[in-house]
């Protein structure tokens, strides 16, 4: 039997729910309805004229190869970084769960990460993996690999892969890491009691409970990949070499800001807008039925 | 009681501060310089500033080339836009296009009564910003020129005479084979590939790079860069590239590293590199005149300028631009001029200009400063070495970026990688185009 608690009247309800509806609408209806009507348009850069074009962004858009190669580089980017970021961050809540001494001091280097701008991050990243004056692409080069993500592709997608997933590693670490706080303890000890050893205890038990956390950090990253790690790619690879980083929200970017392409840019935003929401509705109808709360 | 005194003194003057200002016309100037160049810039403002009581520029960074002229257009949309705005070359159709956003200089100039002659500007600079039917549009800046470094040392080093003939591709192409065969690991380097070897590569061989005069004559341009003149060095590029003796280092002028590391025997770079090679460089440099290919079109043109030029943006108040005129001129004057150049290895914007740095012993003190100048003003620019004037040229660039990196890891050979970026370039073009229709 489900609980609920019923205000009397509309008035306080109305004004505890204004300020959310009020920031949404300033902030997404608002600019989201604008992109909508923008996009219907070729306007010049200084806003001095307008040619309205029906859908001819779209057509434009989506008749144009690389632009649908864009889709494929984003949904790799986006599966790649949402991978990298939750494995290791289950693998180091685990064990820091299991830590007695010094947890504390280790989940605090942890979280550290997180506090470090993406831009930053791809700076730093890039300074280590620098073709010419790199640590990193150093070491390999004395080990006989020629590292250069200025032209190798794949090289290029991994840099960017694991430079927009390290930060995020901190912010999974620290959900995760709660979760497994929540796991009762008498749970796992009766498990333990008949017999089940480490691994399948996580299995059987562990990663089950998590499932709710799990589940709403899938989310969480799938959107942080699309949206958030424009500035990575900005300062690594500026989408090359060719096009093998050039994610859709990049190229919203280098249309809108380089190319002063605003109609385009605005239709981009709108196909961006619509495949992430029908991605998300996508995960909650079907991935969420697999949740345990 | 002292104290008192001086207290009363700062707090009034502090007060009328303010009002002392306002009896000055303010005159905002958003420019992309930093480091030295921003000092330099600021230097000149402050100049500009102390030399008369009627106006004041207030000049502010606002971030690279690109972002600059993003703040530039969002402050006009916004109503709060500048006076004075630096715009880089690749912006200049889009900035010409925006009629009733900006202002040409040359009726700036003539409203104002200032000291302006159209013909003290040098022809081949003043022509990237000069509308078809003669009138100055801004104001020449800061412009640079491709040209060839050369590494000494490593020259020598490998066995070859470091006064050797590096004036063609044929030559480079015969010195880059001695190079690699001695074991040099990098025996050339470029930066900003499209503008050096695609945009000066054209009008250095007189041939287009767009029709339509390169966009001179009209939006409904297309390009043409896919020629065999373009497509012969492409191939060649890719072929050094193959055999390890062109290094690509990035988009932008990445390569710059590793030539002052003295890393690189050759490099084609913008003749304002000066500065930074001379500070950093550990070996003995040569500036040389870019390479062509002998027998390749009208080679050697001239080459075409890179580099920012100041607009002046619509909707203030005429004392505005009165001073926006006086500090127009106090920029072009011959002192300021000669010492730009001097300082930044800039091209001087007026004959004058070059005229007071030779006859200071300038070029002497310093050999291969003028190589830009000369390459520049040899020959009288031609309808395919004037300029460049396209629409979204900043991200055409992009394009050919990646369709050249194809070339450099040899996924496409160099026709077919020219004539994608073409068929690419040319939709955005047309997009423009209707844009500004």
């Amino acid at each position: 039997m489900e609980k609920r608690v019923t205000f009397k009247g509309w008035l306080l309800p109305l004004c505890l729910i204004a300020p959310q509806v009020v920031i949404s609408a300033i902030f997404f209806f608002y600019p989201a309805g604008q992109a909508i009507w923008q996009s219907l348009f070729i306007p010049d850069p200084f806003g001095l004229s307008m040619q309205y074009v029906g859908l001819g962004n779209f057509e434009f858009l989506l008749s144009d190869p690389y632009y649908r190669a864009s889709f494929l580089t984003t949904a790799i980017f986006s599966t790649l970084v949402t991978l990298v970021s939750m494995v290791p961050a289950l693998f180091l809540a685990v064990v820091a769960d299991r830590l007695i001494k010094g947890a504390g001091t280790y989940r605090t280097l942890l979280i550290w990460p997180y506090a470090v701008a993406p831009a930053i991050a791809g700076v730093l990243w890039l300074f280590m993996f620098n073709t010419r004056v790199g640590v990193v692409s150093w070491y390999l080069g004395n080990l006989g690999y020629d590292w250069n993500h200025v032209l190798n592709d794949t090289e290029a997608m991994g840099l960017v892969v694991v430079a927009s997933a390290w930060g995020r590693i901190s912010y999974n670490f620290l959900f995760f890491f709660a979760a497994l706080q929540a796991v009762p303890k008498s749970v796992i000890e009766a498990a333990a009691i008949d017999g089940a050893r480490f691994w399948r205890r996580f299995w059987t038990i562990v990663l089950p409970l998590l499932s709710p956390t799990t589940f709403f950090l899938l989310v969480v990253n799938i959107v942080y990949a699309f949206f958030e790690t424009f500035g990575v790619i900005h300062t690594i690879t500026s989408g090359g070499p060719q096009q093998a980083t050039t994610i859709l929200v990049y190229k919203v970017f280098s249309d809108g800001f380089v190319g002063q392409d605003l109609g385009s840019s605005a239709a981009q935003s709108v196909i961006l807008l619509v495949v992430v929401g029908a991605l998300t509705v996508f995960q909650f109808k079907f991935i969420e039925r697999r949740v345990h709360y | 009681m002292k104290h008192l005194a001086t207290g009363a003194l700062i707090a009034t003057s502090t007060v009328l501060a303010p009002f002392m200002a306002s009896a000055q016309t303010e005159i905002q100037f958003w420019h992309a310089f930093t480091g030295r160049l921003g000092e330099l810039v600021a230097a000149q403002v402050e100049e500009f500033n102390a030399s008369q009581d009627e106006y004041v520029v207030v000049a502010s960074h606002k971030g690279n080339y690109s972002e600059t002229l993003n703040a530039g257009i969002a402050a006009f949309r916004a109503g709060e836009q500048p006076e004075i705005l630096m715009v880089f070359e690749v912006g200049t159709a889009t900035m010409m296009s925006a009629e009733g956003a900006v202002r040409p200089v040359a009726e700036v100039m003539a409203a104002s009564g200032a000291e302006f002659d159209a013909d003290a500007y040098i022809g081949a600079v003043k022509g990237y910003y000069t509308s078809s039917d003669g009138e100055m549009l801004s104001l020449p800046f800061n412009s640079s020129t491709p040209v060839l470094w050369v590494n000494r040392d490593l020259l020598e080093g490998a066995g070859i005479d470091p006064d050797t003939d590096l004036s063609t591709w044929q030559n480079v192409d015969a010195v880059l084979d001695q190079l690699a065969e001695a074991g040099v690991d990098c025996p050339m380097t470029t930066a900003w590939q499209s503008w050096i070897h695609l945009e000066n590569l054209s009008a250095y061989h007189d041939v287009p790079f767009a029709t339509k005069d390169n966009g001179f004559a009209g939006v409904d341009t297309e390009l043409a860069f896919n020629g065999p003149a373009q497509v012969a060095h492409i191939s060649a590029m890719g072929e050094w590239a193959q055999e390890g003796k062109f290094i690509y280092a990035g988009r932008r002028n990445e390569g710059g590293a590793n030539f002052r590391a003295g890393e690189c025997a050759l490099f084609t770079e913008s003749s304002a590199g000066y500065a930074g090679i001379k500070e950093e460089a550990q070996f003995a440099f040569d500036v040389r005149p870019l390479p062509y290919w002998d027998g390749v079109g009208n080679s050697p043109q001239n080459t075409i300028i890179g580099g920012a030029s100041l607009w002046v943006m619509e909707g203030h108040e005429a004392a505005d631009y009165e001073g926006v005129a006086e500090f127009l001129a106090f920029l072009s004057s011959t002192p300021v001029q000669a010492k730009w150049h001097q300082d930044t290895g800039y091209l001087p914007i007026t004959s004058a200009a070059a005229d007071a740095t030779r006859e200071a012993g300038f070029y002497e003190e310093n050999p291969g400063t003028d190589v830009a100048v000369i390459q520049m003003t040899t020959n009288e620019p031609t309808a395919n070495s004037k300029g460049l004037r396209l629409g979204s040229f900043d991200q055409i660039r992009g394009i050919i970026d990646e369709e050249l990196e194809a070339v450099w890891t040899g996924d496409k050979d160099a026709q077919a990688a020219l004539d994608s970026a073409v068929e690419r370039g040319n939709q955005l073009l047309r997009r423009f185009e209707q844009a500004n229709r």
